[in-house]
């Protein structure tokens, strides 16, 4: 297990310095000047300010250096200091990966908790009413993009009944129900739908047999044997669609004004902000990998067959 | 396909013995697809979906009595009626046109991003798979690297480069999910070429390029293909996301994400603005993950 998850971690770091190298590649190559986009442009034209503005966030040195910096630097937790209000980013970043983490929270616990309990409703139940709809609804679910669902749901639960808020996150609970709903409704659905054909498939098992045959009731069942070994896929599913989740949360956060990293991202986008976009882009990697690593190793612990191979 | 071919010999349909018997053999082997395919009643309806979609495309002009460019800023807002059946936008365009030729923006980013990224997948899957050893761990790190962006966060990056319009939409969408095929067909080649008929092809003489191209690659490509039809519907929502958030193609193409990133301005005041773009959306979706969903069940019994 230890050589396991050592060989996993030197995997994950290579991943990053990959990946943050294409990200740092794609941005040194950008056309535009960010010092012309600077605040307070005016005086940014001024080739003198010009010059001390690029000297002072190192725009002159070669791509290499900088990238060599920047890892320098983020590994050490520093991700420089932003172009529009000459901020470190940690510091302007971090009470928004405070509200995006939240936000997530409430809305991987949506996930969870609806695809699961649909899921075994569907399978424990098959082909009754109840299977056929959820898979419908499931099915139908799919096909419908984030922003789809988050103007729905606005059009319907903030404008037409009125009992939650449009956007904002001023109303303590009830702000969150919309935008988290947003986020994990279309993954529910896959979640749901994975858990009901791991499910169906564990209750042909001949420990399901056994268990069934030396006479506990069916709950127990249920719940000691069949969904241990049921949930183990849609654990690792969990992991993967994390990054489906993340650009669910660009989305959603950009529809209801929520103050996290999605929406500073749209808006340094149009701010040609980059080190804003390189660190919220660089979190978001780091903690897609990392959940990922989780996830493996969590595999790995409850499905001994994984670490021999 | 492996198994559909054990499938005619196991109902008693004559081994080819003659080219003329191979090529029925193979029409056989559609036909049984084709047969497959069609008992699933969902997929019949995708299928007319994505019809409707590529014929909408290739109609556009036809199908339409306004220029989706042509402003009317006398007649702006106009809720749907005789004039204009899906109503106006806020500079007056009619709707229906902008929907009508906004499939195209759909159908071209859609198919030809998963043409690039299955075309990329497949050529380095396949090395991965078939070289193996030190091609393999290299590949497959690189897929990584590329596999942890975030689809979405990692296209804006690469349109931030190219900047805005179809073509960047295209390559950023096609950079980011080239990985999951290559995964894909690396594990699906990892396990055919250990398999009896690989081994006897192998035996009578056959080497490198013959044997992935005739008996690997046909082999093990089911799961490939069935990816990337319903891939067609991700890359669509991706697209419209991305105009969505203003980084896809340029704010007055006639395209599903920028209407309703308009409409979003006016729900609950003006919803058909943002609400006929999105059933156009859901629909394409529904349409190839339908096709995918038949797709799967026809060419592999085993992925069900």
């Amino acid at each position: 297990m230890v050589t396991f998850i050592i060989r996993r971690v030197i995997q994950m770091v290579i991943v990053l310095l990959g990946a943050t190298f294409v990200l740092f590649a794609c941005l040194f190559v950008l056309p535009g000047d960010p010092i012309a986009s600077l605040a307070g442009s005016e005086r940014a034209r001024d080739p003198a300010v010009a010059a001390e503005l690029r000297q002072r966030y190192n725009l002159d040195d070669p791509l290499l250096v900088q990238y060599g910096a920047f890892v320098w630097n983020f590994a050490h937790g520093d991700l420089g200091e932003d172009y529009a209000q000459r901020r470190p980013v940690n510091e302007i970043l971090g009470p928004k990966v405070v509200n995006s983490a939240k936000l997530a929270g409430v809305a991987i616990l949506i996930d969870v908790a609806l695809g699961i309990f649909a899921g075994i409703i569907a399978a424990v139940l098959r082909y009754s009413f109840w299977d056929v709809f959820i898979t419908l609804l499931t099915t139908i679910a799919i096909g419908f993009p984030v922003f789809v669902i988050g103007l729905l749901l606005q059009q319907t639960f903030a404008l037409q009944f009125g009992v939650l808020p449009l956007f904002g996150m001023n109303d303590g609970i009830k702000s969150y129900i919309l935008p988290a709903t947003t986020i994990a409704l279309v993954d529910a659905a896959l979640v749901a739908r994975l858990m009901r054909g791991t499910l169906l498939e564990v209750l042909r098992a001949d420990y399901v047999r056994t268990a069934i045959a030396k006479g506990l009731p069916r709950r127990t069942v249920l719940s000691r044997h069949a969904m241990r070994n049921a949930v183990i896929p849609v654990l690792t599913y969990l992991g993967i669609s994390f990054g489906g989740f993340l650009s669910g949360a660009l989305i959603t956060e950009a529809i209801f004004n929520w103050d996290g990293i999605g929406l500073a991202l749209v808006v340094a986008i149009q701010q040609q902000n980059n080190p804003i976009i390189v660190g919220i882009v660089a979190y978001s990697v780091v903690i897609f990998v990392v959940i990922n690593l989780i996830v493996d190793l969590a595999y790995a612990a409850l499905d001994p067959r994984i670490r021999l191979s | 396909m492996t198994q559909l071919v054990g499938q005619e010999l196991a109902t008693g349909t004559t081994a080819p013995t003659t080219p003329t018997d191979e090529e029925q053999r193979r029409a056989g082997q559609w036909r049984d697809i084709w047969h497959l395919f069609t008992r699933n009643r969902l997929a019949i309806v995708g299928l007319v979906l994505v019809a409707v979609l590529f014929l909408t495309a290739a109609l556009a002009p036809l199908l339409t009595s306004y220029d989706p460019y042509d402003q009317d800023l006398t007649n702006t807002l106009a809720p749907p009626s005789g004039d204009h059946l899906l109503g106006t936008d806020p500079l007056g365009r009619d709707q229906l046109s902008r929907i009508v030729f906004g499939s195209r923006i759909a159908v071209i980013v859609g198919l030809a991003s998963i043409l690039l990224s299955t075309v990329i997948g497949v050529i380095f899957g396949a090395m991965a798979g078939y070289l193996g050893r030190g091609w393999d761990t290299v590949i497959m790190r690189v897929a990584d690297v590329f596999f942890a962006f975030p689809l979405l966060i990692g296209a804006i990056v690469i349109i931030l480069m190219l900047g805005r319009g179809v073509l960047p939409v295209i390559l950023s969408l096609a950079i980011f999910s080239w990985a999951t095929v290559a995964r894909l067909l690396r594990s699906s080649i990892l396990s055919t070429r250990e398999a009896d008929y690989v081994m006897a092809a192998r035996a009578l003489g056959g080497t490198g390029w013959r044997l992935v191209t005739r008996h690997i690659l046909p082999n093990s490509f089911a799961p490939v293909l069935v990816f990337a039809t319903f891939n067609v519907g991700v890359a669509v929502v991706a697209e419209a996301s991305l105009s969505f958030l203003g980084v896809g193609v340029k704010a007055d193409v006639p395209e599903w994400g920028n209407m309703i990133a308009v409409g979003r301005g006016y729900v609950g005041t003006s919803d058909y603005l943002w609400l006929f773009p999105s059933i156009a959306v859901v629909l394409t979706v529904l349409g190839f993950v339908f096709v995918g969903d038949g797709l799967r069940d026809a060419l592999d019994p085993k992925l069900r």
